[in-house]
Order: C-alpha cells, then structure tokens, then sequence
C-alpha cells in the first residue's frame, strides 16, 4: 500500500467513522438522557436516504430533498414520540425492544411498498462533483471531503449545544432523573420530545448526505444500527464524545480491514472476516473496560 | 390448587391434542406444526433467559442458527448424519459458542447487555455470511435428513414426516419437562432469585456471574437443538437462520405469550407462526399486495401489542383472577 | 479478651477527593453489640459496605478470624460467615417469607448447581430458614408474599434472611429505621437474644436503642472516628458532646 491509497483508506476511514457518529450520537443521547434503547434508530437513517432518493428526483436538487427531508425527520420525530416512545419510559427495555423492533418491521415494509426492494442511486450535485486528483491515476471525490466537513460542523454544533447550552447542562448531568431536571425548571416531557427528534433528524441526516455515496437499498438502517450499537457500548452509554471516538476508531479499523490481506498459515484472514472486526475490537474494550471507554459503571 | 389442576388439564388437553394430529391432518399441517414445534423450543430456551434470569438477550439465533451449520456440516453432500452423533455434538457446539459469548456479554447488565448481545450474534453472522466456510450468504442445503441408527437398528425415520413430528412433539414434552425439574431445583431457585434482586443474590453468597454463565449455556444448548432440527426439516441453512431477525422473532414469541411462564412462550411461538400464515394470507388491497407486505401487519401488531398486552397473552387470563407471584411455581 | 472475630486496620475509601471512611480500626467481638454513630454523611453505610466487599477499600485491612479478607467479592465473604441487613429494605418482593430465607439459607449449600431435585426437598435448607423465621418471630407470616408484609415485618425478614445464612458476625444498618414503638421494642430484644452467638455491627440513629443496646460504641465524623468507647465513656466525652449528641439532643 502506498502513501497515497494509504492517504485514501484514512480519509474514507475516517468520513465513515464521522457519518456513524451522526447516527450513533442520536442513539446514545436517547439512551443515555431518555433511557430509551431505540432499534428503530437505524430506520430513520434509512428513511433519510430513500427522502434523499424520492425527494431529490421531485425537486430535481439534492439541496432541496435535504431541507424538506431535515424538516419532515423533525417532524416523524416529534410524531413517534408523542404517539409511541412516551408511553415506554416507565417500561421495561424489554418493551422498548419490542416496540422499537415492531417499527423496524413497520418501516422496512413501507419502503417495500412505496419503493420496492430495488438498489436506487442518488446523484452527487454538480457543484460537487469534482475529484481533487492525487496521483496521475488516483483522486479523492470533493463530495466525500464535503460530507466530513458537515459532520465536523455538526459535531461542533453538538459540542457547543452541550458544554453552553441550558439543554447542554442537562445532557452533561447525564441524567434520567425526572424529579431532578424538574427542579431546575424544565419541561422534561418537551425536554424528551426534543431530544428524540434531534436523533431521528441527526439519523436521517446521515442518511441524506450518505446516499449519493453509498446509495439506497433495504436493510441499510439495520446494518448501520448494529454498528452504532458497538460505537455505542465502546464509547460509553450516553458519552457524545465516546460516540465520537469509538465511531472515528471503528470507521478507519472497519475500512483498512476490507483493504488490508492478512493470511495466518495459508488461510486468507483479512478481508475474509473484515466483517467481523469491529466485533472482535467490541470484545476487547468489553474485556478490559465493560462500560465503555467514557461510560459511567453502574 | 384449583389453578394448578386448570393449567394442567388444559396443557393435557394440548398434547393428548397434538398427539392426535397426525391422525386427521394432512402431510403440509403435520409440518407446519412441526416447525411451530420446534420454535417453540426455541422460545422456551430464550424463555430461560429472558423471563426466569431476567437477561434480555437479543441475539439468541447465534445458538439456534449454528446448531443447523453443524448439522450442515455433519452431513456433507448427500450423505445423511447419524442423529444420535451429531445432534449432541451440534448442541456442544452451541452451548460452546454461549459460553465464549457468555462470558463477555455477562460483563455488562441491563442496555448494554441487548445492545452487546445483538452485536456479537452479528460477528457469528458475518462469520457465516462473508466467509466460505459454508455457502457464504447464499447458505447451504441439508440433502438428508439424519438417520437414527443404533448399531443397524432403525427406530423411527426422519425422512417420514410423521416420525419427524412426533419426535418433535416427544422432545417438546421432553424440554418442558426438563424445564420445570430445573426450575423447581435449588438453581431454579437461584437465578429466579437473581432476576429479582441480584444484588442481593450476591451479598447472600451466591457468585451469580456463575449461574448466569450456566444458564445461558444451558439455553444456549436448547436452542441448538430446535435449530438443529430445523435445519433438518427445512433442508437448508443460511446466515438469516442467524441473523437478527430470528432473534427479534424468538424474543416477541416469548414476550407476547407471557414470559417466566414456559406456557407464555410455547403459546406465544404458536400464535405468532399462526398469525404470520394468516397475514400472508391475505388478499391485495387495491394495488398493495398485503400478502407479500406481511411484515407490515407484523409490525403494527407487535407495536399493539406492547401497549395494550403488558403481561402478554397469558396476562388476560390474569386480568380476569389476579395471581402474585409466589416462587412457588 | 478473646480475640476479634471481625477487625479493620486503618479501613479507608476515597470517592474522588472525599474521604468517606479514613483511618478505622475498630474490633467485634461475640457477645457485644458495638454501635457506630454519627451524623448523615459521617460514613457509617460506608464502612459497612467496606466490610460486606459490596464496595472495595482505598486502603487498610479487613481480618476476619484473623484472616485477611480485604479485596475479596461480596459472595465470597457473606460465604465466610458476615451477614448484613440494609438500611433500605432489601428482600425478594415477589417471594415467600419462606422463601426468601430459604434462598438465603440455601446459599450455603457447597454449590446451587444442584438441578434435579426440587428445592423444597433439601430438608436441611428449609429447616434452617424456618429457624430463622422463628427466631425473629415471623413464622406465622411464612406463606405471605413479602411484598404484603407490614414494613416492621419486612425489617424482620431482613434480619431473618441475614440469620439463615448462619454469619458469625452481623452488620445490621438500621435495622429500627421506621418500625413503631412495640415493633422496636421487639427488634431489640431480638438484638439483644442475637448478641450471646454473633459478633455485631450496628448502625442505628435511634439514641435511646442505641444506649439500651450498645456495649461499645464508636462515634464517626467526616469518615474518621472521634470517639470509640463504652456508652458511658461516650456519654462523658467532651468531644462528642460538642461534635454530635449535643446537637443531636437539641434536635429531639
């Protein structure tokens, strides 16, 4: 691998890690303030990218479908949670499991029905479509540099919301306490409402500036849910800045074991079980620290 | 008193039932029980977990799912394996790989503990899915079916799907039984015990990691079975016989039957491969066809179901005479 | 005397910066009920988590028969012999009194991976969690859910449960907290019947038990111990008065 593939993996490594944080930040602030384990985070990745496809081909402009697309994520956010989610919160997990599982099923057949089960693409905008070139034979897509700089200016967003804001305070106390958010004087069920519909937006945002890159198909929300569950239990329930870590780490490992050939006594490795890393990385931070790099033990 | 003998004459009255089914049904609902059979195995092992220790396990398929991979392997091409053989060496297997995964997810409690199940029952899949070793995504066929033979002697044919299903319905029997010996033995005791108050299990003297690992090896093992079973009678293994959806599946079974009752979870594996044939049995509505889009009802039906049935199915009988849990049971 | 049967050696936990517990060394012995007092925050649920493992010391030492227990997991020393009772009721709702003393009492069968016979059929274990039922005179309750019982019942399972494992030493943290006045009085004389077979550690803020009760006392402010003694050394130091029972009393 030369300097300039290598240059290559690194930034898709690390463009990968930036759009899991996206989604995985929204998953571990709804479990870590709200208490709620959501399975049907990853269908609202995958509702944000079949917007980007259907909203983008109506409007002719992926800047549009984008916009609309942010506001009606907002909009199903604020929707399941005042009809679904809040009846949960004195609930088992159990029950969130099984009702977030349920939306999984709900969600996934309603893109079947009004999509079918196709691969669709979404075409990079025109301002974007340029490549930096590297090499005479290799470049880098302006595109993809784009998207990691806007999960980078949302990430700061997500930073100051939290070390400035009344909001912030409240996501740093880390806390499920009801009686004690109360005594401050906020609204904990607008509060919740909040919270939840900044997740479903972050989630279907990743999957609108994702679709371009790796197009629409079903079954993409699962597949990013359960890799967000590891950047989750690495990072430490309700820790943003674990999310952030343990995504960027999983985004470069995951990425240079599909490039990477490793062979153990004629028996190819990698990238035979690339697949499987990232889990065997979850089980070692299991091992040496069972509530993640930056979670609380309790 | 009196609701003890109830339940067992109805239970009675279920298997004098199924016991007689292969006299008047024919050969597609002979199987069709046969497989509601077998996960309804599968639901009471997770039932073991889920409802009596308390761990909500998200990935319990990894069990199930590698146990049809052993068979698979024990059986290549069309040579058929010999059950008395491979069935306990595909349940070995299984309670293996829940002792490896066990002793890593027992480290965490609570969310993480469905998050990290869910996680590594996702590494098995992509063992399965992205390597060689067995067919990759597309899976691999069971040829035959295992032959029972002791030493030239042949007592029942699995080939013959009555044997099959009375086999299954003797193991069914077997598992239940199995089940409540266990659940009335001190171990019972203690991970009911660990499910209430665990850390009080643990000031009492009891190292409860232990008999959590134990226990979820042991439903690990049960779980092996009914998939051995089912890759058996299905004839083909893939990596969604692991995958997260049957793990999804197994865990509404038990919880919308009732759980910590092992009646909750055969009732709740019956009613939902029930409801699943009747949803794709539908009629298309319009242009939608409701068939295909079975899911759909699914879904919606599991999101009712959570809030309106917070006992489970089992709980309406409660609704009607109220019964506190004693420990006695 | 005989020796202890539970001593700390300069016991200490810091949380963060805070000393919750800094520098105790106190003895039990069989037959003597030693109280340990103070205000809220003084570090008495603390040490007496210290000494049940369910937390791990900063530093110092815990003997048990002159063994060195310290580091060890909370099963392991409830299995050599201390018993504790807590301050928040702390029992199995949804059981049986009998069964909640069962368990108990079943835990000290060599192993629980016993998974055929019935549990009820371990003539032993039951025997035992009766004796225990009896002994804190709850066994006309036995069959009642423990989530039905009346609060003082529940103390008295507690203690119940904390006797069916047979410990050598108790650690009761409050065991009065909210019982009425004849529910009391039969505590105490339950604790008193208890001190001739077990060493005892008991947190209580009721004073007047306290007094009738203790055979030594320990006194703790800010995690450190101001005054160890008999309660009439304790009565008479000046330290304490000023420190604690002197605000205490303008409190009552």
């Amino acid at each position: 691998m030369d300097a300039n593939t290598f240059l290559i993996q690194v930034l898709n490594g690390i463009q990968y890690g930036l759009l899991l944080f996206l989604v995985a930040s929204g998953l571990t602030l709804i479990l870590g303030i709200m208490g709620i384990i959501n399975l049907a985070h990853g269908s609202f990745y995958m509702v944000g990218a079949y917007l980007a496809f259907s909203l983008s081909q109506h409007f002719g402009s992926l800047w549009l479908a984008i916009a609309g697309g942010a506001v009606l994520a907002v909009a199903i956010g604020l929707l399941l949670e005042w009809l679904l989610i809040s009846r949960l919160y004195h609930r088992d997990h159990l029950y969130q499991v099984l009702l977030t599982y349920g939306l999984i099923l709900v969600f996934e057949e309603l893109r079947s029905v009004v999509f079918g089960d196709d691969v669709h693409g979404v075409a990079v905008p025109a301002l974007l479509q340029a490549s930096i070139p590297l090499t005479d034979t290799l470049s880098y897509p302006v595109y993809r540099l784009w998207m990691s700089a806007v999960c980078v200016a949302l990430a700061i967003g997500m930073y100051l919301l939290i070390q400035k804001t009344r909001l912030g305070m409240i996501i740093r106390a880390g806390s499920t306490n009801r009686e004690m958010v109360q005594s401050l004087g906020i609204n904990i069920d607008l509060l919740y409402r909040l919270v939840f519909a900044l997740g479903v937006a972050l989630a279907a945002f990743a999957g609108m500036i994702a679709a371009p890159v790796a197009s629409v198909f079903p079954g993409m929300g699962n597949q990013v849910l359960i890799v967000c569950f590891v950047v989750v239990v690495i990072g430490g329930i309700g820790s943003v800045k674990g999310a952030m870590l343990a995504a960027i780490l999983i985004g470069l490992v995951d990425t240079f074991c599909k490039v990477l050939t490793l062979e153990i006594g004629g028996v190819a490795v990698l990238p035979e079980i690339s697949g499987m890393m990232i889990y065997v990385l979850m089980a070692v931070v299991l091992l040496a620290r069972p509530e993640g790099l930056f979670g609380k033990r309790g | 008193m009196r609701k003890i003998r109830v339940a067992t004459v109805v239970l009675l009255g279920c298997l004098i039932a199924l016991a007689l089914l292969p006299l008047v049904a024919e050969k597609y609902y002979i199987q069709l029980f046969t497989k509601m059979m077998l996960m309804a195995i599968f639901a009471m092992s997770l039932d073991l977990l889920v409802g009596y220790t308390g761990l909500v396990s998200l990935g319990h398929a990894a069990f199930f799912g590698l146990a049809g991979y052993a068979l698979a392997f024990a059986a290549p091409q069309y040579q058929a394996a010999n059950l008395w053989l491979s069935l306990p060496l595909a349940m070995a297997g299984s309670a293996a790989l829940a002792l490896v995964i066990g002793a890593l997810v027992l480290r965490t409690s609570g969310i993480y503990f469905i998050m990290v199940t869910l996680a590594f029952a996702q590494m098995v899949f992509f063992l399965f899915h992205d390597t060689k070793i067995a067919g990759g995504a597309d899976g691999i066929y069971v040829y035959a079916k295992p032959v029972a033979a002791i030493a030239g002697w042949e007592p029942f044919s699995l080939e013959n799907h009555t044997h099959f299903y009375f086999v299954v319905l003797l193991l069914l029997a077997l598992v239940y039984a199995l089940l409540r010996v266990l659940l009335a033995s001190p171990f019972g005791r203690v991970i009911v015990g660990i499910r209430v108050n665990e850390q009080r299990m643990r000031s009492l003297g009891y190292r409860t990691f232990r008999y959590k690992l134990a226990c979820f090896v042991l439903s690990g093992a049960l779980a092996g079975m009914a998939g051995y079973f089912a890759a058996a009678q299905f004839g083909f293994v893939s990596p969604d016989t692991l995958g997260w959806h049957q793990s999804g599946g197994v865990l509404m079974m038990v919880i919308l039957g009732g759980m910590g009752t092992l009646n909750g979870a055969i009732l709740g594996a019956f009613t939902m491969m029930l409801l699943e044939l009747g949803f794709q049995g539908l009629p298309a509505v319009g242009e939608v066809d409701i068939g295909k889009h079975w899911q759909l009802l699914m879904g919606g039906f599991i999101v009712c179901a959570v809030l309106l049935l917070p006992h489970g199915l089992l709980g309406l009988g409660r609704l009607v005479s109220p019964r506190p849990e004693t420990g006695s049971d | 005397m005989t020796e202890a049967v539970l001593r700390t050696e300069r016991l200490t936990k810091h949380f963060g910066g805070l000393a919750a517990v800094s520098d105790v060394s106190l003895g039990f012995f069989i037959d003597q009920i030693h109280a340990v007092i103070g205000p809220n925050g003084a570090g008495k649920t603390t040490l007496t988590n210290l000494v049940s493992g369910e937390l791990a010391s900063t530093s110092g030492h815990i003997y048990l028969d002159g063994e060195d227990i310290t580091g060890l997991s909370a099963d392991r020393i409830s299995q050599r012999g201390v018993g504790r009772s807590y301050q928040k009721t702390n029992i199995f709702l949804p059981f049986t009194a009998f069964e909640n003393c069962r368990l108990a009492a079943q835990s000290r069968l060599p192993s629980s991976m016993r998974f055929i016979r019935p549990a009820l059929r371990y003539d032993n274990v039951s025997r035992e969690a009766l004796r225990a039922l009896v002994e804190v005179g709850l066994e006309h309750r036995a069959q009642a859910p423990a989530a039905t019982l009346s609060h003082g019942e529940q103390r008295q399972l507690e203690i119940a449960m904390t006797l069916a494992t047979r410990p050598r030493i108790l650690l009761l943290d409050e065991p009065l907290a909210g019982m009425g006045g004849e529910e009391s009085a039969r505590m105490v004389e339950l604790l008193q019947k208890l001190k001739q077979a077990h060493a005892m550690l008991l947190v209580e803020h009721d004073m007047d038990a306290v007094f009738a009760l203790a055979d030594r006392l320990t006194v703790m402010v800010n995690g450190n111990v101001l005054e160890s003694g008999t309660p009439e050394q304790i009565r008479a130091s000046a330290a304490v008065q000023e420190a604690y029972l002197g605000t205490e009393d303008a409190h009552a």
